[in-house]
């Protein structure tokens, strides 16, 4: 079947099955950022924005996405240049392989909470996993981060 | 892994009843459990485009369409005012955001997982489901349904009341399922009290020896939740045996409803 | 890091892919490889123990779009060992690609290939199998001489002496020791003998197992995979498919990943069989089931420890036997079992008088164990420390004071460590600087919190190695490029450990220059020097030593260069980072002119290619602490804070060093709280995803210090040892002796559920 969304800002047409998952539509169209990392959605490694809200790619069939807004980390790399580079000093990004994920959730955490509290940064990002395992390291990034816009903004 | 022949985006719920009365068709929920399954499924049905995403507040009570995600019960003020909390408590466990995004309230109870967390509160709520055939009946009746229905869950109920109500849980780790689920509500001096991931689906119990019927104290949260524990059929699996999960019970059933004499 | 004596070395420098990675940009193997290749799979034994009797292929042939499917008919009949170790590989050869004998539930019975992951699936379903099943061994404490042989077949072969017998399901048996184990043990006040069991945790890296294969233009098989020895890749595939080694060219992009599982050639020779077959480029991505039932997870252990000690807490003996499960296959069987006992025991050589370690590693029908972080020392660490603080117990000596008293100090000889002396060693430093920053005297023992709640507080304390000694290459190249930048060229894989950037540094200090002069590649076994790869807790001590001897005659031959430039002799001239001076101060070429020179008219190779092994194995040391609150009605444990303070000689990179000792707790904590591994009768695995396999997420850590406690390793490369694995060896012991000191009862076996909790506190009750 044929459906048309909106990828990372693009109208896009794309030929797809009926049982594709978005992870794999968007991997198709380059998206390589969006990773899988289970079969059962619990590692948080494919998450993406649907219509602004983080989903889990892997557990979204593609023909559901028909007319609506999907973005991976390809098409917010402006939005993460801002914060990334916290969590790199801090060298918590370590292997790399959940970092897209995490960023993704990250900046949908700080879009809908724009001061979250370190209990709150936890639990929104509980679903991501790390075996690297960042999570202090990331918590002190984002942290750092926050407070470097608050200084700022003062 | 999954294999779909058709999908199809229905624009009524008669096409969509009609659509699923085929063996082979399944309608689609958050996708969360079915995308893991090893099946071949005919005609997916997505009910996406009938506007069953909402929380409608009504006069009596709030109705809640099959298609709401979990994460949006969740965040709700209404909800969590009508709950006392015990909404976002029962939800917020529940593998991660991005999951609860995708995850509905219509998938949680057609499911009647044994796991489920929603299937436990919603029980203790005094939840009416809709089927759109079937039409209204309490959430216990349902659950209690032939799995193999062909219906379509269109709403969720939930009626306004004044109430008291305590969601606990205890689990292995955060973010895993339930190796014990309670749900305590009172409502006008009744209480009911569901118990979920027995491992089996939950189950609700009523005070039938009335033993908070004077008054939360330490000692009838005791005696009440020793019944519960006593009553209630509590199995085994790779999470826990049902030893333990009868001395949680016990424990959680008494702190739920300690905490309930704290409400409200 | 004011008082740091270096420059580069020793400073938190972002890792130099940070960027690429945190912005999600194309870096591992399914996305630097093409699409449109052929999908690998394979068909996995639902038997944990049986023969193929009949295998039909003929209907999923049909199948449109498979290309190929291959059975144990159609593969080399040699044996070979997945364990990407140093030839002679002390593990065992004793696999086939595809065997008539399957031995696990999960085993490769068939490989299929075809153009899409659909079509491969309907085949995988199309091919029947006859199996003759057999009575699996399923028990591997019954294991040693059962009647149930696991590898019964005669071209069965055991390259080193390590005690091997696959007669008796023998993977490696070993016994040695110090002094009369048994006679001071008699003569000792207090002797704690108990039992701990560990189980087959996963390491459960983001990026599962993958790989991509293709011939190239000069007909070679080009590997492209996610692992940590290259060089091991292209001898075991060599030996997989029998061809020669000059036919195989294997290179690593970033790796999601390893922690010891890519050091087994766990995916590789499924696709490799396909492309050397059919010619076509072929590509395998593990399910995350795959890895959970046919990975290399750590090595099931049971350990039973003698310690021994007078009423003063003086430990005088030590007798540790493991027996150690390495399931079907024996990939790093006989060497991670060294480590239960020669990294556990050395801890407690202040007043130790006799030790003795002995083990049996044996053969069952479950899942093949491999290399995983800790490596062997995770779990004799687990049983040794936990013993110890149960003495302490039983004597009424503070576990910490207990430690203080029979910890190693620098400059003791470690008889149970090959006799190798602790030339650098702060770990009296670090448990006193531990216990300060975490506030032991207020947490230890436990505090009532009401409500049924009790807080309680645990220690632990550990060793590692850094690299094999004796065995491990680690190499590297420099080389001058235009303007004056240069090349790293390693072998060793930066698997998100960071080690690119942190030979990098050192690199850059050596040669007075800054990290982003220095441009690293690798690990490609075509162009990169000889590297055994990243295991072992190598690559900082031992790849680092050798980048060090690269950059000093990188330095003489740019000086020859220069010489040539200045016309004097080179014996005259410093080399000065930017420039190279000479040393009476008349002049000076810079070394963008030296770097120009260098390639135009000239006849010297300003490239350098230093390799390093190391006589000895110095080991880092750790303290951690751990504070939890219990909940005594439930048995749920939540940690509360870890504290922990290492010693890892100089941290080379602090920031990265702080988030590997983070990273190993965590994972540490995974093991001894929720990571299972449990059998039904069949054997087949019951926590074969992460749904049913629980890794610790941010909610379940608690709170993290990391503090440094700094030795200086003369051997090291600027002082340094290693860190990597060290990390993750603390938690389990810290954490049962926390649950000890909350509920009075020892917990032997892990993961300590809330269910083996809650069951201790009744028993203790009843």
């Amino acid at each position: 079947m044929e459906i048309k969304l909106t990828l990372n800002g693009r109208s896009l047409t794309a030929s797809i099955g009926a049982d594709t998952l978005l992870i794999d539509l968007v991997r198709d169209h380059g998206c390589y950022s969006v990773k899988r990392g289970c079969e059962t959605a619990n590692c948080g490694l494919c998450t993406v924005l649907l219509d602004g809200t983080p989903v889990l790619s892997c557990s979204v069939l593609a023909a559901r996405v028909a007319g609506r807004h999907v973005q991976t980390l390809e098409g917010l790399q402006e939005e993460a240049a801002d914060f990334v580079g916290f969590i790199a000093d801090q060298g918590a990004e370590q292997c790399g392989f959940c970092n897209p994920g995490f960023v993704m959730n990250t900046i949908a955490l700080l879009r809908e909470n724009h001061d979250p509290t370190d209990d709150e940064i936890r639990a929104y990002l509980a679903g991501n996993l790390c075996r690297c395992s960042g999570y202090e390291g990331q918590l002190r990034g984002i942290r750092a981060y926050l407070d470097s816009r608050k200084e700022a903004r003062a | 892994m999954l294999t779909i022949g058709q999908y199809v985006r229905p624009e009524s719920l008669d096409e969509a009843y009609a659509l699923c009365q085929k063996k082979s068709s399944v309608v689609l929920g958050g996708m969360l459990w079915l995308k893991m399954q090893h099946r071949s499924v005919g005609t997916a049905i997505d009910l996406c485009g009938l506007g069953l995403d909402r929380i409608e507040e009504t006069e009596t009570g709030y109705r809640i369409g099959a298609m709401v995600p979990l994460r949006a019960l969740e965040t709700h003020a209404g909800l969590a005012a009508l709950t006392q909390g015990a909404m976002a408590e029962a939800l917020r466990h529940i593998v991660g955001v991005q999951f609860r995004n995708c995850a509905t309230v219509g998938g949680s109870l057609w499911g009647r997982f044994g796991f489920s967390d929603v299937l436990t509160l919603f029980l203790a709520l005094d939840a009416a489901v809709t089927l759109h055939h079937a039409g209204e009946m309490p959430l216990a009746d349902f659950a209690a349904l032939p799995r193999v229905t062909r219906d379509i869950l269109t709403h969720v109920t939930l009626p306004k009341a004044s109430q008291r109500a305590v969601y606990l849980s205890q689990r292995n780790i955060s973010t895993d399922f339930p190796v014990l689920a309670v749900a305590l509500s009172e409502r006008d001096g009744r209480y009911t009290c569901a118990v979920g991931a027995r491992p089996m689906p939950a189950a609700a119990f009523a005070d039938e020896k009335g033993a908070l019927a004077q008054g939360i104290t330490e000692d009838s949260a005791r005696a009440f939740a020793a019944d519960i524990a006593a009553r209630a059929v509590l199995g085994g699996n790779l999470r826990a045996g049902a030893d333990y999960r009868r001395a949680v019970c016990e424990v959680l059933v008494r702190r739920a409803a300690l905490a309930l004499s704290k409400e409200g | 890091m004011s008082e740091s004596r270096f420059r580069v070395v020793n400073q938190p420098v972002r890792k130099k892919d940070a960027m690429q990675l945190l912005l999600g940009r194309p870096a591992y193997v399914d996305d630097v490889t093409p699409h449109d290749c052929l999908v690998v799979k394979v068909l996995r034994s639902p038997h944990a123990h049986a023969l193929i009797e009949e295998i039909n292929t003929d209907i999923a042939r049909k199948v449109p779009g498979i290309e190929c499917i291959f059975t144990y008919k159609d593969v080399p009949q040699k044996r070979f060992t997945m364990a990407g170790q140093t030839f002679p590989e002390p593990s065992p050869y004793d696999r086939l690609i595809l065997d008539r004998r399957v031995r696990f539930v999960g085993d490769a019975v068939a490989v299929v290939a075809g153009e899409t992951e659909k079509v491969v699936d309907k085949a995988l379903e199309l091919i029947k199998v006859k199996y003759q099943v057999l009575e699996p061994l399923l028990d591997f404490r019954a294991a040693k001489d059962n009647a149930i042989l696991v590898h019964p077949e005669e071209n069965w072969r055991s390259l080193c002496p390590v005690g091997a017998d696959n007669r008796r399901n023998l993977c490696a048996s070993d016994i040695c020791g110090d002094g009369n184990v048994d006679a001071v043990l008699a003569s000792c006040d207090e002797v704690v003998d108990r039992v701990y069991h560990t189980k087959a945790c996963q390491q459960a890296m983001m990026e599962t197992f993958r790989t991509y294969t293709e011939i190239d233009h000069y007909g070679r098989l080009h590997i492209v995979s996610s692992t940590q020895i290259v060089f091991h890749v292209r001898r075991i595939i060599a030996n997989a498919l029998d061809i020669p080694k000059s036919k195989i060219h294997v290179e690593k992009p970033r790796i999601g990943g390893g922690f010891g599982a890519k050091q087994t050639v766990v995916a590789e020779v499924y696709p490799a069989l396909v492309t050397w077959k059919t010619g076509k480029p072929a590509k395998m991505i593990y399910s995350r089931e795959e890895c959970q039932i046919a990975g290399s997870p750590r090595h099931e252990m049971e350990v039973h420890v003698r310690v021994g000690a007078n009423k003063d807490g003086v430990i005088r003996a030590i007798d540790v036997y493991t027996l150690s499960n390495t399931g079907a296959f024996g990939e790093h069987g006989p060497t991670t079992v060294g480590l239960s006992g020669h990294k556990s025991i050395p801890l407690y050589t202040g007043n130790l008088e006799a030790f003795r370690f002995a083990y049996d590693v044996v053969y069952t029908n479950v899942q093949a164990a491999g290399a995983y972080r800790g490596y062997g020392a995770t779990q004799g660490i687990f049983a040794v420390e936990s013993a110890v603080s149960e003495l302490a117990a039983r004597l009424g000596i503070d576990p910490v004071a207990i430690r203080e008293k029979n910890m190693v100090r620098e400059g003791q000889v470690m008889a149970a460590y090959y006799n190798e002396p602790a030339s650098a060693c702060a770990l009296d430093r670090c448990m006193a600087r531990c216990k300060e920053l975490f506030g032991w005297d207020g947490k230890y023992p436990v505090r009532d919190m009401g409500n049924g709640k009790v807080r309680a507080a645990g220690v632990a304390m550990a060793m590692q190695g850094s690299g094999i000694s004796g065995v491990d290459v680690g190499s590297a190249t420099l080389k001058l490029s235009d303007e004056g930048f240069y090349n790293l060229m390693i072998g060793a894989a930066d698997m998100g450990t960071g080690c690119d950037t942190i030979l990098a540094q050192m690199a850059a200090e050596c040669l007075d220059c800054s990290v982003d002069d220095i441009a690293v590649f690798g690990a490609d076994s075509d162009a990169s020097p000889y590297d055994s790869g990243s295991y072992a807790s190598s690559t900082t001590y031992v790849t680092g030593k050798a980048v060090e001897k690269a950059c000093s005659q990188l330095k003489e031959n740019i000086c020859a260069v220069a010489a040539d430039l200045l016309g004097c002799a080179a014996d005259g001239l410093e080399f000065a980072g930017r420039t190279v001076r000479k040393l009476d101060g008349t002049g000076e070429v810079t070394l963008f002119d030296i770097a120009t020179k260098s390639m135009c008219g000239n006849g010297t190779a300003v490239e350098a290619t230093a390799s390093h092994s190391s006589p000895v194995s110095p080991p880092p040391f750790m303290v951690g602490m751990v504070e939890i609150e219990l909940d005594t009605e439930t048995g749920q444990v939540d940690v509360l804070d870890y504290t922990a303070v290492v010693d890892c000689g100089t941290p080379v990179n602090p920031s990265l060093a702080r988030v590997q000792t983070e990273g190993g707790i965590v994972q540490g904590i995974g093991m001894a709280l929720f990571e299972d591994v449990t059998y039904e009768p069949t054997g087949r695995i019951m926590e074969n995803s992460l749904m049913q396999y629980k890794l610790p997420t941010r909610l379940d850590m608690g709170r993290l210090h990391v503090e440094f406690e700094s030795s200086y390793e003369p051997t090291g490369p600027f002082g340094a040892k290693s860190i990597g694995e060290i990390v993750i060896n603390t938690p389990s012991p810290a954490i049962a002796h926390a649950i000890y000191n909350a509920t009075g009862v020892w917990h032997r076996e892990l993961p300590i559920t809330p269910e083996k909790v809650l069951r201790g506190i009744r028993r203790g009750q009843a």
